[in-house]
């Protein structure tokens, strides 16, 4: 990466170079600074001090009906994979192989696994694993990930250059022999080794994409004149940048998740992910996929349910993407 | 510029010496590779005990690595356990998943951003969802599912396209295989279009493009296009790697043989000659994608230099 | 929009083109049977190769001394003119006249003798060198600590181009029949001068003769006329083609992309009859599952455990899992051998007795009285990595627990690589009964309990040790007469009943299924289908 980037505007010339830019780039220069002036709070907003960006966009969310409608979901779906009983009175592990395969019956509506379980009382249990696992695995990554890839865009230099470097080398290492090697020194039959797995193969990626939007939005004119006005750099990040950069990472973190929950399936299969009697999505869905002609329900609905949390997901982080773009205003 | 790439090709050197030692302690920390050779046997000890003083394996970690890297600068990769060298099985398997990877990234690049666009566009109607619907399901299906389904559906049921990919690999048969393995990274290259499109569309200066009267297409594909592709560009490039290294589930399915088979391969059988050669290969063609996203930051944004 | 819209037609375009240049696949030339294969592990010497991928090439490209029939198993000769013994401990083989190598060089006596002394010598480093260990000087040669004190086995004397004497370390009356084994087959000269080039393109004196091989995509094989023996290939020759999935395999041969597969994996089972219909092949082959305990390990081997290790060999529906999982590719196991043995040969039906039936009543009884399971519950350990083995492990593991009316009591252990699982074993790591699978190297009796359950044999991983065992073993290799060898070692077998140190779960049968192109399809005792029986229509 690199050392240094140096703008070719000097700070406070705003024209210095303007001739030789795209048009996309000089008429840049009038986009809307992000820290919204009092008077851009929608109609109704309280009279008084000013809200900061992170307000204004709560209180659009909170009139969202796609948010709403989302949370809800992500609020049941919690709801779920902490009392599983409360819909599903089976046993996940009572398996009567006479029933192996077996379609939708009454009292049954998903049918049975190849072991003769009940698909409907596992897809239930899955939640708590899967959802743990998703969700957990997503937060950190994207944490860890936008933390260090926007402080090293942002400051670029040798700290730049050490963590690009390391992340590449954390891109090279196959996620099976990481995985075998990793779990392998793991005993613990908790999900949480594999959430910090996971993590570990994910960050480098929210790093890449939240330092390639760090590295443009830094270059906006706005955040020239803040800096020129004197804002510190941690105002700068916080107040000007984040919110401009934000965007990308919520995009990939939200379908992280889907493929964070099928990650976990693919190092269960290898015998390194989550360990028997764990029941989970993932784990349901890879056993299910050789039975596809066979037996397709027993793919389809963990395969829903996997479904439906990553939707749910995805318009909570759009919605939330919107309410913190004031070009959306 | 010129010396900006060349010190970055010169960080090369710290990251191959870096990488080829933690992949080989990885291996090494595996364990033992002697003992599954002899099947469900146990292994003869006098035999194994030969076996691992001619694989240097009855040395130290230090001394191994030591021994691998002098091996390395005198141009032997090692050999793998079925006697072929490692830099014959790179030969055979580098050119072969270059090219799946190519075309899994030309797709990822004409559908994904055709529809991101599109969808960007006309955020919230008809086109919009139907193009997340259609993510979910690739999000939500594994590789392995989908991959076995469109190989039976195009190859036994349609016979369009032969189910397997013959030894040679030329690009048509490789088509098939190739949408399998881009199919999850379009749903984030279609969806990080789309948003940075619908980000950018609202923006002053492509009000002022079309006020100026500049053709609809023209603004959407030199203004528009230009200005969302940043985060676009950098996945394409994080994906590079994980296309080359991580396709194992395709490279199985389709039976493919390059670069993820021979990775299982090496690693199943802990041959950590095979491991650490293709690993290293492959971490190098990251440093090198990377570069390159580094300095088309700067071609898609002007204000970005390199010193 | 028209640059994308030109460029999408492009693709479409490359698509048509894709799909017209790969339709209809027809499966090769005129005469070539396709067929599927595995990358075999080692080099192709025939004394380094114990797997069954490199076993299919060696049983095209070598005949030996003798070869086990491929419909019955029984060692019959095909080089050898006879093998003659008065003790059961010197043998003197006179070999058939006539036999070459497809190179034109002839196969003598030392053409068995130095391949032989290649296998046994440790500096070759040749895996099945154990083969050899019966023959008088292997300690010299393959010592087990230090240098060799020689090069070639003391044991093994040429006389002259169609004699050789085997002198044996022991008595031994069915040796002649184990020399079927690939590792026993003779070798060229080119062979010991030019290693590599033999390594490339090997030679050797079957029905068969290597066209080209490309490593790791495909052998082509191609019959060579003027094979001398009596079994010549009547098909033109043979393309192993490699696969790394069976699934990909199984869904060529549905396609008309390939004519031959060996192994129909367990999930498309169901549906294979009416895919294939009569073209799919299910027969008995000399292997047999079992799950091991590791006797090493107190808790399983105290005074009383016998009963724990019975009853959970009780608690398991062997019928239901073969019929749901397997398809009844399995057979459920009733003694520790296989049907491929045949009643003379040693296989008894029912020889375990009730401990192989079903009875969870019995089972939980039997356990109760024995001190309960270790712990209270117990794992079964396996490899994720081939093979699917997690579907019936974790039948087994509902089975014990419906049985034992406790849904936590089994669950199963996976380990992630082959390679670990092995060092686990051999390092007495394990902590509850494991997965073993058993393929015969030869379809002896003795083959199926020597090794496995002898004190310290070489695939003992469970370390089961008992005085009475290894006395009748001991009698039934001395015994000159079959029928009385047989009798002695099945008197061993029923000590196993009482004790058992494995579970015995099935017996697998070979499975396969093939195209309209051909016919005469058959598998052998090895679970390898006969190639040069196959005709192409």
């Amino acid at each position: 990466m690199p050392e240094s980037y140096v703008p070719k505007e000097a700070i406070g010339h705003g024209d210095g170079g303007t001739a030789a830019l795209a048009i996309g780039e000089a008429e840049s220069l009038e986009r809307r600074p992000s820290a919204a002036p009092p008077s851009a709070g929608p109609p109704g907003a309280p009279v008084g001090k000013p809200r900061s960006l992170w307000s204004d966009a709560w209180h659009d969310l909170r009139r969202n009906p796609v948010f709403v409608l989302s949370a809800l979901v992500i609020v049941f779906l919690v709801v779920i994979a902490i009392w599983p009983q409360l819909i599903a009175t089976g046993n996940p592990y009572r398996a009567d192989l006479a029933k192996a395969q077996q379609g939708s019956q009454p009292g049954h509506p998903f049918g049975f696994d190849t072991q003769g379980r009940d698909v409907y009382t596992r897809v239930v249990y899955g939640a708590r694993a899967s959802i743990t696992v998703g969700v957990c695995a997503t937060t950190g990554a994207a944490l860890l990930g936008s933390l260090l890839g926007g402080l090293a865009g942002f400051f670029g230099g040798w700290g730049d250059t050490l963590l690009s470097r390391l992340a590449d080398i954390f891109f090279g290492i196959p996620v099976i022999l990481g995985g075998l090697v990793f779990l392998s020194v793991v005993t613990s039959t908790t999900v949480w080794p594999v959430v910090g797995f996971i993590v570990l193969l994910g960050w480098p990626q929210v790093s890449r994409i939240a330092r390639g939007s760090v590295v443009t939005a830094k270059q906006n004119d706005y955040v020239q004149a803040a800096r020129a006005l004197g804002a510190g750099n941690g105002r700068l990040l916080l107040r000007h940048i984040a919110p401009n950069a934000v965007a990308p990472v919520i995009v990939v973190a939200t379908i992280a998740l889907g493929t964070y929950i099928a990650l976990e399936a693919t190092l269960s299969y290898l015998g390194a992910g989550l360990k028997p009697p764990t029941v989970s999505w993932g784990i349901d869905i890879s056993t299910a996929s050789t039975y596809i002609r066979s037996a397709p329900h027993m793919l389809l609905w963990p395969a829903g349910a996997l479904s439906i949390t990553v939707l749910a997901f995805i318009m909570l982080g759009d919605a939330v993407r919107d309410a913190l773009d004031p070009k959306l205003r | 510029m010129g010396r900006y790439v060349v010190r970055r090709l010169l960080q090369m050197i710290p990251v191959f010496i870096g990488s080829t030692f933690l992949i080989f302690f990885m291996v090494y920390a595996l364990g033992d590779p002697v003992a599954a050779m002899f099947g469900d046997r146990a292994p003869d000890p006098a035999t194994a005990a030969q076996i691992r003083r001619d694989l240097y394996l009855d040395q130290p970690l230090g001394k191994q690595y030591l021994h691998y890297m002098g091996q390395i600068f005198q141009g032997n990769f090692g050999t793998a356990f079925n006697g072929q060298s490692v830099t014959e099985l790179m030969a055979s398997a580098f050119p072969v998943t270059l090219r799946l990877t190519l075309i899994a990234i030309v797709l990822e690049m004409l559908v994904g951003i055709t529809l991101g666009v599109f969808s960007g566009l006309r955020r919230g109607r008809g086109i919009d969802t139907s193009v997340l619907l259609l993510s979910l399901v690739v999000v939500s299906v594994p590789t392995f599912v989908s991959g076995y389904l469109l190989q039976f559906v195009f190859g036994v049921r349609w016979a369009w396209a032969a189910p397997s990919v013959s030894p040679e690999a030329p690009l048509n048969e490789l088509l098939l295989p190739g949408l399998v393995l881009a199919l999850v990274s379009l749903a984030y290259v279609t969806r990080l279009t789309r948003t940075s499109i619908a980000e950018n569309v609202r923006a002053d200066y492509v009000r002022t493009a079309l006020a100026k009267g500049l053709p609809r297409h023209r603004v959407i594909t030199r203004h528009l296009l230009r200005n969302s592709l940043i985060p676009v560009v950098t996945f394409i490039g994080t994906d590079i790697g994980a296309l080359m290294g991580g396709a194992i589930v395709t490279e199985r399915i389709f039976n493919i043989h390059g670069v993820g088979f021979q990775l299982y391969q090496g690693i199943l059988r802990q041959n950590s000659p095979t491991v650490v050669g293709f690993v290293t290969i492959l971490v190098l063609v990251f440093l090198l994608a990377n570069l390159l996203v580094d300095l088309l930051y700067a071609v898609l944004d002007p204000r970005i230099r390199y010193a | 929009m028209r640059v994308v819209r030109a460029r999408a037609g492009a693709l479409l375009a490359a698509v048509a083109l894709a799909a017209t240049a790969c339709g209809g696949g027809s499966a090769g030339q005129a005469g070539v049977v396709s067929a599927s294969w595995g990358d075999p592990q080692n080099p192709l010497e025939p004394a380094n190769t114990n797997e069954v991928q490199g076993g299919k090439v060696l049983e095209m490209l070598f005949r030996g001394l003798k070869r086990y029939n491929p419909t019955t198993g029984a060692a019959e000769n095909v080089l050898a003119e006879r093998i003659e013994t008065a003790d059961s401990q010197n043998f003197t083989v006179t070999l058939k006249p006539g036999w070459t190598f497809s190179n034109g060089e002839k196969v003598t006596a030392k053409s068995f003798v130095d391949a032989w002394n290649y296998g046994a010598f440790i500096g070759n480093r040749q895996k099945n060198a154990p083969f050899f260990q019966y023959i008088d000087g292997f300690d010299r040669v393959h010592p087990e600590n230090g240098k060799p004190t020689a090069r070639t086995l003391s044991g093994l004397v040429v006389k002259d181009d169609k004699t050789f004497t085997v002198r044996l370390n022991q008595k031994f009356s069915s040796w002649p029949d184990t020399l079927g084994y690939s590792a026993f087959m003779p070798l060229p000269r080119a062979f010991f001068s030019d290693h590599d080039g033999w390594l490339q393109k090997p030679v050797g004196n079957g029905p068969y003769l290597v066209d080209s091989y490309e490593k790791g995509s495909v052998l082509r094989m191609r019959k060579w006329q003027k094979y001398p023996g009596s079994d010549p290939a009547r098909n033109g020759g043979i393309d192993l083609r490699v696969y790394t999935d069976n699934n990909t395999a199984y869904t060529d041969l549905q396609a008309g992309n390939l004519d031959l597969v060996d192994d129909v994996p367990a999930a498309q089972l169901r549906h294979v009859k009416s895919d294939l219909g009569g073209r799919y092949i299910n027969q008995p082959a000399g292997i047999i599952q079992t799950l091991t305990f590791p006797m090493y390990r107190k808790e399983w081997s105290r005074p009383g455990s016998d009963k724990v290790r019975r009853g959970l060999s009780m608690a398991i529906d062997r019928k239901q899992i073969t019929k749901e999982i397997f398809e009844n590719t399995r057979t459920p196991a009733t003694d520790w051998t296989s049907p491929v043995l045949g009643a003379d040969g040693g296989y008894r039906a029912g020889l375990c007795g009730a401990a192989c039936e079903f009875d969870p009543v019995k089972a939980r009884q039997l356990i109760k009285e024995g001190g309960g399971l270790p712990g209270g519950r117990m794992t079964l350990a396996y490899n994720a990595d081939t093979g699917s083995h997690k579907d019936w492990i974790d039948a087994i593991c509902n089975s014990i627990n419906r049985s034992l009316g406790n849904d936590r009591a089994c669950v199963g252990d996976p380990v992630g690589t082959f390679a670990d699982f092995r060092n686990k074993i051999s390092a007495q790591a394990m902590n509850g009964p494991f997965r073993a699978g058993w393929q015969m190297d030869y379809p002896l009796i003795q083959n199926f309990l020597q090794p496995l359950y002898y004190t310290n044999g070489s695939a003992n991983d469970g370390k089961f040790s008992d005085k009475r065992f290894d006395k009748l073993v001991n009698e039934a290799n001395a015994a000159t007469d079959r029928a009385k060898a047989v009798a002695t070692f099945q008197d061993a077998e029923k000590i196993l009943a009482q004790q058992m140190p494995a579970i015995p779960l099935w017996y697998q049968n070979g499975s396969g299924g093939y195209s309209e192109r051909i016919s005469h399809v058959s598998l052998n005792p090895f679970s390898v289908p006969v190639y040069n029986a196959i005709t192409v229509n």
